[in-house]
């Protein structure tokens, strides 16, 4: 028997590409845009909503029975909320450095609608395998998007990745910079980042039809 | 769902035990975290004096804390002394030395001393802590003074090393939240390594501090009797703050200075 079924495999698949969290349901912007402009902040930032996303959902469907309808959404903030502070200290305690540079945008996690939009839609009625499952699936939907945001903003914005320098040195103007290039400080502005998106919108939508919507 | 779950008293049980068993958990990770969030923050700040004093494993362009397993002794083989003057209205109170500072207070380090808590002191009329770091650079005597004031977004701070002269012989900067690749740059080594050398003083001993100033027709800062340092383009506020937090708290070490001069 394989670990994942047919049904299951697709939880993972589908929000990575074609029902894609923030490309296709246009959630989690504010956080795509706010932290994307470099690629380390942006890969602590997936892996921070990776575990938010997946502990999350299965706490929600394991409770989901239990819940009381009234106060539904303010159970789930709570769950968010605690999730998002242990993230945060764990950050504090055994990543000091990362968690300076993050610092106001993980306790942000909490107003990414993602993670209501998930424990909404999906784990309040479903169990928490698949639950997991369709929280790990659309984690990483959101971090493919941030990375690709954050590889294109750090090089055109800082000509370096993951803080190591690619296109040669600015100032003593060697490699790429010997040729008049220079580093593009608008790519580091929240604008571009939105600029950015759009085109991965752009080039998502050409390429496959069945996402244009009427 | 059933109807048991719609119930008001259910719902207000169900929150009340929900609060206790999160509250719990929280407060679990949060204090037994806590030592080493402490000890990180203890570290950063021994990183920042050491770096201001030019002990630092820096390569080319880049910035490199002495590293972490290190910090302690070096900080303590390199920090001969720790100063505390107790200022009120520009006149020196009192001084005292890191372990008469340490009796007087619950045996708190001296670079442990919180600036913003102190800026509120003497807003308040009351007198305030200064720390400064004597240590030596190239065989000379510098000593590092904390700094902290306004950037565009959040606070920025720094530590500023200083000959008797109150000549600058290295600084570092770092901000909570200016805008990256803008402001953001004053925690970058060129900006950083231009203050090295910049005065304080007119040659008539009178504090003038260090404008971060726009075209001042001296981009690699050479000038270093101009009091200005080359400004980061598009963080005018940004540098403005900088400029302003070391006019301001630098100038409070202006009397202990005068006294080391003419002690000599």
């Amino acid at each position: 028997m394989a670990l994942l079924s047919k049904k299951d495999t697709k939880l993972i698949t589908d929000p990575l590409a074609d029902n894609n969290p923030i490309t296709i349901q246009v959630l989690g912007i504010c956080s795509a845009l706010a932290i994307t402009a470099e690629l380390k902040a942006s890969l602590v930032m997936g892996v921070a909503v990776l575990f938010v996303l997946g502990v999350g959902n299965v706490v929600i469907s394991l409770m989901r029975n239990i819940i009381p309808s009234k106060i539904r959404i303010i159970v789930q903030l709570i769950v968010v909320a605690s999730l998002v502070i242990i993230v945060d200290q764990v950050l504090k305690a055994y990543a000091y450095e990362l968690s300076k540079t993050l610092a106001v945008f993980v306790g942000l996690i909490i107003t990414n609608c993602i993670i209501m939009g998930r424990f909404e839609a999906f784990a309040l009625a479903n169990g928490p395998w698949k639950s997991f499952l369709d929280g790990i699936g659309n984690a990483l939907g959101y971090a493919v998007i941030l990375l690709i945001v954050g590889f294109f903003r750090e090089l055109l914005g800082s000509g370096t990745l993951f803080g190591i320098p690619v296109l040669g040195d600015p100032i003593e103007k060697t490699g790429l910079y010997a040729t008049g290039y220079e580093n593009n400080g608008f790519m580091l502005m929240p604008p571009m980042a939105l600029i950015v998106v759009g085109l991965i919108i752009w080039v998502q939508r050409s390429r496959n039809k069945a996402l244009i919507e009427d | 769902m059933s109807n048991k779950t719609d119930s008001n008293s259910y719902t207000i049980i169900f929150a009340i035990i929900m609060v206790v068993i999160v509250g719990s958990l929280l407060a679990f990770t949060a204090s037994s975290l806590k030592p080493t969030i402490k000890e990180n923050e203890r570290m950063e700040k021994q990183q920042n004096i050491l770096y201001a004093m030019g002990v630092n494993e820096n390569e080319e362009g880049s910035i490199t804390f002495i590293s972490t397993d290190k910090v302690a002794d070096v900080f303590a083989e390199k920090i001969t002394e720790q100063i505390v003057i107790e200022v009120k209205d520009g006149k020196i109170i009192k001084e005292m030395n890191r372990e008469e500072f340490m009796a007087a207070n619950n045996k708190k380090e001296p670079y442990l001393i919180d600036i913003k808590k102190q800026q509120t002191r003497a807003k308040n009329g009351k007198s305030r802590f200064l720390p400064l770091f004597k240590g030596e650079q190239e065989g000379k005597t510098v000593y590092v003074a904390p700094i902290r004031g306004k950037g565009l977004w959040d606070a920025i701070w720094g530590y500023v090393a200083l000959d008797t002269d109150m000549v600058v012989r290295g600084a570092f900067f770092d901000h909570a939240g200016e805008t990256p690749g803008l402001g953001a740059n004053i925690k970058q080594r060129y900006f950083m390594d231009d203050f090295y050398g910049e005065k304080l003083l007119t040659d008539a001993g009178v504090f003038k501090g260090i404008t971060v100033a726009k075209g001042n027709n001296d981009p690699l800062n050479k000038d270093k009797d101009d009091h200005e340092v080359d400004a980061l383009a598009g963080a005018t506020i940004t540098g403005d703050g900088v400029a302003a937090m070391i006019k301001k708290d630098l100038k409070l070490y202006l009397p202990y200075f005068q006294k080391l001069k003419n002690k000599n």
